[in-house]
């Protein structure tokens, strides 16, 4: 058998929701994954947005091997030895307005790719496609070693360093405007570890940011997850920041590791698996056109990704535009034309799953979570008027406006905290 | 009028999925290896047979059955074996079948064989590495009446005989024979290729025969899973490796060894 309705190459989110939602639909579908299973080497931060597959799986969606539901988010803002903290107590796990949970991606990724075997899709894993072919500007099928399988449709959902959309020529050679160096840890504690430190029920947990101290003040941020019996910790730094400042990233996350904020939930824990990334920040440098004659690309392939600065937001868009793209092609199937005309419909069709709503609107934060002062100024402004808020030694107590004016001092000018507002709000 | 025979050699492999060798665990109380929640693979002297047997495919034509005995989750290096260019996979399975020892694995898997027609070679890797015996090709070899080599690496065919070539001891040997018969062949003898991405559709395609049980071969009861099975394990000692002391002797050479030896011969060791 050579010949599919469908191919899809790279089964992570993006090419397992295309591929189960086109088998679905009745089409023979091919998804071919590089990986000795869908997973096994794919890391990221640690949580997912709930959302697409409430849509994905309308009955089940609680099949998913969710690790904790997040009920928790915190944002910390660190000093040296000290931390201000935001909390933001979400809804509860009963809820089923459950925003977000946290995931592990070699189960998450296999139990999605399952799914769309049990609909039909053949996912066949430990093969690596080589190239596609192509003729007379219409793709029409792949190469892997010496074999070639041909489909009327192929979809791209083989992650951010795709090489496919490049062949397929309707992506530019990518030139990111920056580049972030990213770290991440899991590590290993106990259920009940987890639940008592972080004050956590069964099946909940906590979604952790911090600036500040966290990069040495450097542009960047860390963040911690909580797992069922471990947490995924991680810092992501500028690499611009990290070459001038002479700053090793790993040393930064040693420094991280013994912050008394993050000592205190991690003591005793074991490190199970470390991995080190570059991340291209390519904020709005998602594809304009992710479509060619027999061809579209869904997810981190078409650059559908979301920088919050130092967390990611992708696998959410990535489930969201495989499910677009079959709509696409299930169109294209009925009009028997799958040309690129026909599959320019597939714009439409990211827009009514809200994909390029979510990008559009968020286009201009990656410019402002440039702005160094975030990860400088601010948090150190921060923990010194609180710190100074708060101790009592006997000596007279300021006005908060005063404490605040004498911490700003030198540090950052008035006009400068407005316009960051201003800038902040503006683009959040 | 009787049909005309199908050209090429008729071949059949047996393969059994064994725990990865770097993930052996014994369970201290069964005494008996922990296979669940363990990695496994194809039995790596198997890997090397399908290897042989394929090349032979190659270069005469015919046909290769890759044939296991064991549960169903044997199906995965069945479907390998067609990923790799074997024509069908064949899963023998029965729960009666379970806790056999290679008696019985070689009855069983002999009565297989015969019921699935007549083969120009019956290929096995020379042993497993989750028990080493080496017992069930030879053991085929007794129950399907057939000639056999053992530790093969090498083979030819020409004009219905075989020749091949066996590691010993201390060296090499080449024999020569005539078909049908049973070939055990030497582990790390060739280079196993990889499942092709056709060789992965067409094995989800046709799918593995993973219905053959004890009756369909024709499996005497009292002969087979543990009642079958005369091997008693009495007991099992897992071994510490003892530390190695790891000295280096630094200087000018021959004072070096000089050196070793006078140290060796202290210890007691020459
Ligand atoms: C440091 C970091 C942290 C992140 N944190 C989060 C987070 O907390 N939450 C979140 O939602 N997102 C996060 N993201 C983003 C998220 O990881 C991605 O957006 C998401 O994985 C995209 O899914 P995808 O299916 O498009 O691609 P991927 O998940 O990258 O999947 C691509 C698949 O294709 C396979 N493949 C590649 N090439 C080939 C080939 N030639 N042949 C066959 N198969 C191939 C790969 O093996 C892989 O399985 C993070 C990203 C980074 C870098």
């Amino acid at each position: 058998m050579d010949r599919f309705d469908v191919i899809v190459i790279g089964a992570g989110p993006a090419g397992s929701s295309a591929a189960y939602s086109l088998a679905k639909e009745g089409f023979s579908v091919l998804i071919i994954e590089r990986g000795k299973f869908p997973g096994s080497k794919n890391v990221y931060g640690g949580r997912i947005y709930t959302y697409p597959l409430k849509r994905l799986f309308p009955e089940d969606w609680r099949e998913a091997p969710v690790e904790r539901y997040v009920v928790q988010e915190n944002i910390s803002m660190l000093s040296k030895d000290t931390a201000v903290t935001i909390q933001y107590d979400s809804l509860r796990t009963g809820s089923s307005r459950v925003n977000s949970f946290t995931a592990i991606r070699s189960k998450f990724d296999k139990w999605l790719a399952k799914r769309a075997g049990e609909e039909g899709a053949m996912v066949i894993s430990g093969t690596r496609v080589d190239d596609l072919l192509v003729s007379n500007g219409t793709v029409f099928g792949v190469r892997a070693g010496g074999d070639e399988v041909k489909a009327n449709v192929i979809i791209a959902a083989d992650g951010v360093a795709s090489i496919f959309a490049q062949k397929a020529g309707i992506r530019p050679e990518l030139i990111p405007k920056e580049i972030s160096v990213g770290v991440k840890e899991t590590i290993k504690l106990t259920k009940k570890r987890i639940e008592d430190r972080f004050n956590v029920g069964e099946k909940e947990g906590v979604a952790n940011a911090y600036i500040g101290q966290v990069t040495n003040f450097l542009r960047g941020g860390g963040f911690l997850y909580t797992n069922e019996d471990s947490v995924s910790l991680g810092v992501v730094v500028q690499s611009e920041d990290l070459s001038s400042h002479r700053t090793e990233i790993q040393e930064l996350m040693e420094r991280f590791k013994l912050h008394p904020s993050i000592q205190k939930y991690i003591e005793g824990g074991k490190v199970v698996e470390y991995s080190a990334h570059m991340i291209p920040e390519l904020g709005t440098c998602m594809i304009p056109r992710p479509f060619a004659n027999g061809f579209l690309a869904v997810g981190d392939a078409a650059g559908f990704v979301l920088s919050h600065g130092y967390t990611y937001q992708g696998v959410d868009l990535a489930i969201l535009s495989g499910m677009a793209a079959a709509e696409t092609v299930k169109a294209a199937r009925a009009a028997n034309d799958y040309s690129a005309g026909s599959l320019s419909r597939y714009l439409h069709d990211l827009r009514s799953f809200g994909v390029l709503s979510e990008l559009e609107e968020f286009g201009n934060a990656p410019s402002f979570l440039m702005n160094p002062r975030i990860y400088s100024a601010y948090p150190q402004l921060l923990c010194g008027i609180l710190n100074r808020m708060y101790t009592v030694d006997g000596t007279k107590k300021e006005k908060m406006f005063h404490i605040a004016k004498e911490e700003m001092k030198g540090k950052i000018s008035l006009m400068q905290l407005m316009k960051d507002l201003l800038g902040g709000t503006r683009s959040m | 009028m009787s049909m005309p025979e199908p050209s090429g050699l008729r071949m059949v492999v047996c393969i059994k999925q064994v725990p990865k060798a770097e993930q052996l665990k014994i369970d201290p109380v069964k005494k008996t290896l922990v296979r669940e929640g363990v990695e496994s693979e194809i039995n790596p002297s198997d890997l090397h047979a399908l290897e042989m047997a394929l090349q032979l495919k190659d270069k005469h034509g015919g046909s290769l059955l890759a044939l296991s005995m064991g549960p169903p989750r044997f199906i995965q290096a069945l479907e390998t074996a067609i990923g790799m260019g074997a024509d069908e996979g064949i899963l023998l399975s029965d729960r009666a079948l379970g806790g056999s020892d290679t008696l019985p694995t070689s009855y069983a898997l002999s009565k297989a064989v015969e019921h699935l027609g007549h083969f120009d070679i019956v290929f096995c890797g020379e042993e497993t590495t989750d028990s080493s015996t080496g017992h069930v090709g030879p053991g085929m070899a007794a129950n399907l009446d057939l000639p056999q080599l053992t530790y093969v690496v090498e083979v030819e065919i020409r004009d219905g005989h075989v020749r091949a070539k066996r590691a010993v001891e201390d060296g090499f040997e080449v024999w020569e024979t005539t078909l049908p018969l049973v070939i055990t062949v030497n582990h790390g003898c060739n280079h196993p290729r990889e499942p092709t991405l056709l060789g992965k559709i067409k094995a989800r395609t046709i799918g593995v025969i993973d219905d053959l049980n004890a009756d369909d071969v024709g499996l005497d009861k009292d002969k087979i899973g543990l009642s079958g099975s005369p091997t008693v394990v009495d007991k099992i000692e897992t071994v510490e490796l003892p530390d190695r002391s790891g000295r280096i002797y630094s200087g000018e050479a021959r004072e070096a060894v000089r050196k070793l030896l006078d140290d060796l011969e202290a210890e007691g060791i020459i």
